[in-house]
């Protein structure tokens, strides 16, 4: 599997990252780098065996489904770049 | 005593105890020589007011009635990745430039709950990203080990770089790491210390940032080996708030530093003779295992067929998770926001956003994780390194079955290199620096590095001892013994 500029254009912006135009030709080599040690995966014979979903064979535990958190506005938007009147605030999403 | 600052937390907690020192005045000669070793740049958000308070606090406690836990009075160093109330946490990155938590890491709780008293955090890669320490907004750290006599700056390894070079340097009693891939061994390796990363599951990852969830653990980075088991114990406990924790009694681990090993199997996996490793590094190997069966060990030769395939296959699982995790640095709720054009909207934040706030090493994992989960590719590429981890698993699983207490390794394929020195590498070269300590975060397992020598340089070199499940007690005795026989006690020149 080789990466072109313009599957390396895509993945920048399914990531959300922006990718200068210019920039894009050496991250796509970076990613055929990356991409070609990880090719050495279909050399093992994986027929058969489960994809690993946990490490350690537990249950999730459960809970009772109550709050047990909350009014806490104030912590909430503290770090926040832009907050206004109790909300986040961003650039205007519905036109 | 005299210079406090190179007290291990065992003869500290003894001092303390007997009244021959006061927390005060161990965080006062921690503090001081903090300030004299800007150079390292290990520390990189100090906090003096809250270290000399806690330390008061922790003098009262020690006067009173009961008897204190044994991290009372301990100064420690903490790893920028934990989240501390009020105090700069940003992971070392710049996406995170002004935040300051509302709450508190449950590790880091658990320390001070023991009366564990806060120097400042510690710099490290960027969202734990790294093998050098190179990538971290802060600046490089500097490994306070040098080759003989020349002045080349080296790297302390990555990414609890900070917290190594801080521990071998002394300018804290010993300090918190986080490990994903190695980043706890590899890192104590290069710089003469000991680090444990236990079982996944054993430390809450409540209010560590999150790098790879299924693959991160935090650990203790200490002087000693008796060290890493107090205050491993005082870090572990059941978190209801991280659905991972188990809920397993912690054992007394210093406790279990029995010393005897007699009849104990220790494995020595063919696969980790691998090619391109320094004689060197092969001949502190036989040291090691002949020092473990002089103390009674029996030797077995083993193999884990997988081996091979970890790496791969962790940087397929690491990124994806780490695309996913990372999602959450949109310039929203906390962090960065990138200044905004005329009629940029939404996506335009995000992708500025990031953009400017990750640097490139993470950019490029996290976009490697995106392409791996894309459509078309999920299979090919996620879910069969998940199946491949099942293997890796497998053979540990194997060995363990058929009688296998430990399995002895080399930490690292390497010595510690100079800062820069991997710069026009491709980035797989840099990912082969955790070829020995990656697998076990795949398989789950506990895993610790002791220095075991020093390398014809003069620079340290440590071994790793992996353990079985939820047995870090017995893993702790292993590598006690290693520590023992082995006699490293060699110190860095002071030159900073």
């Amino acid at each position: 599997m080789s990466i072109d500029i313009e599957t390396a254009r895509k993945v920048a912006h399914l990531a959300r990252i922006k990718v200068e135009e210019d920039r894009l030709p050496a991250l796509a080599h970076e990613f055929n780098d990356i991409l070609g040690f990880i090719e050495q995966l279909n050399e093992v014979d994986v027929e058969g065996v489960e994809p690993m979903t946990s490490v350690t064979p537990m249950r999730l535990k459960r809970r009772v489904d109550e709050v047990t958190d909350g009014n806490q506005q104030e912590k909430v938007l503290k770090n926040a770049p832009d907050a206004r009147e109790g909300f986040f605030a961003v650039p205007k999403v519905v036109e | 005593m005299a210079e406090l600052n190179k007290l291990t937390i065992a003869e500290a907690r003894d001092g303390l105890r007997k009244g021959d020192v006061t927390s005060v005045e161990l965080t006062e000669a921690c503090l001081a020589e903090i300030d004299a070793a800007g150079v390292l740049n290990a520390f990189v958000h100090k906090t003096p007011e809250i270290a000399l308070e806690q330390a008061k606090a922790a003098d009262a406690r020690l006067k009173g009635g009961e008897e204190a836990p044994a991290m009372c009075g301990i100064p420690l160093g903490i790893k920028d990745l934990f989240c501390t109330k009020g105090v700069a946490s940003q992971a070392a990155s710049a996406i995170l430039d002004g935040f300051k938590p509302e709450y508190e890491s449950t590790i880091t709780q658990n320390l001070w709950d023991a009366g564990a008293v806060m120097l400042g955090k510690l710099n490290m890669d960027e969202f734990a990203m790294g093998s050098s320490n190179e990538t971290s907004t802060y600046g490089d750290v500097v490994n306070p080990w040098r080759r003989g006599n020349e002045t080349t700056p080296l790297t302390p390894g990555g990414s609890s770089g900070g917290s190594a070079s801080a521990v071998a340097a002394d300018l804290c009693l010993a300090a918190t790491g986080t490990d994903t891939g190695g980043s706890i061994r590899q890192p104590a390796a290069f710089t003469g210390i000991t680090g444990i990363k236990p079982t996944y599951g054993r430390c809450s990852r409540w209010g560590v940032v999150a790098f790879a969830s299924s693959l991160d653990q935090a650990g203790p980075m200490t002087k000693s080996v008796r060290d890493a088991a107090i205050m491993l114990e005082a870090m572990c406990s059941h978190d209801v708030k991280d659905s991972t924790s188990v809920d397993l009694p912690v054992p007394n681990f210093e406790a279990m530093l029995t010393g005897d090993i007699k009849g104990k199997v220790i494995g020595i996996p063919k696969e980790y003779h691998m090619e391109g490793i320094p004689a060197e590094i092969e001949a502190l190997w036989a040291e090691g295992t002949a020092m473990l069966k002089d103390a009674g060990a029996e030797i077995r030769d083993i193999s884990l067929p997988h081996t091979k395939y970890a790496l791969p296959a962790y940087y397929v699982i690491a990124p994806a998770e780490a695309s996913s995790n990372l999602a959450r640095y949109d310039g929203v709720r906390y962090g960065h926001r990138a200044k905004l054009g005329k009629g940029d909207g939404i996506t335009e934040m995000y992708e500025k956003t990031r953009a400017e706030g990750f640097g490139d090493e993470v950019q490029r994992r996290v976009m490697i994780g995106t392409y791996v989960l894309s459509a078309g590719f999920y299979d090919a590429y996620y879910n069969r390194a998940r199946r491949v981890r099942s293997l890796i698993k497998r053979d540990f699983e194997t060995v363990f079955a058929d009688g296998i207490d430990a399995i002895l390794t080399p930490a690292t394929p390497s010595s510690a290199f100079g800062l820069g020195e991997m710069a026009d590498e491709d980035p797989v070269k840099m990912y082969l620096n955790d070829v020995f300590t990656v697998t076990v975060n795949l398989a789950g397992l506990p895993g610790i590095s002791v220095p075991a020598g020093l390398d014809a340089q003069g620079l340290p070199r440590g071994l790793q001892l992996i353990g079985r499940p939820w047995e870090e007690g017995d893993l702790l005795n292993f590598a006690h013994v290693l520590e023992d026989r082995a006699g490293f006690v060699a110190k860095p020149g002071k030159w900073w």
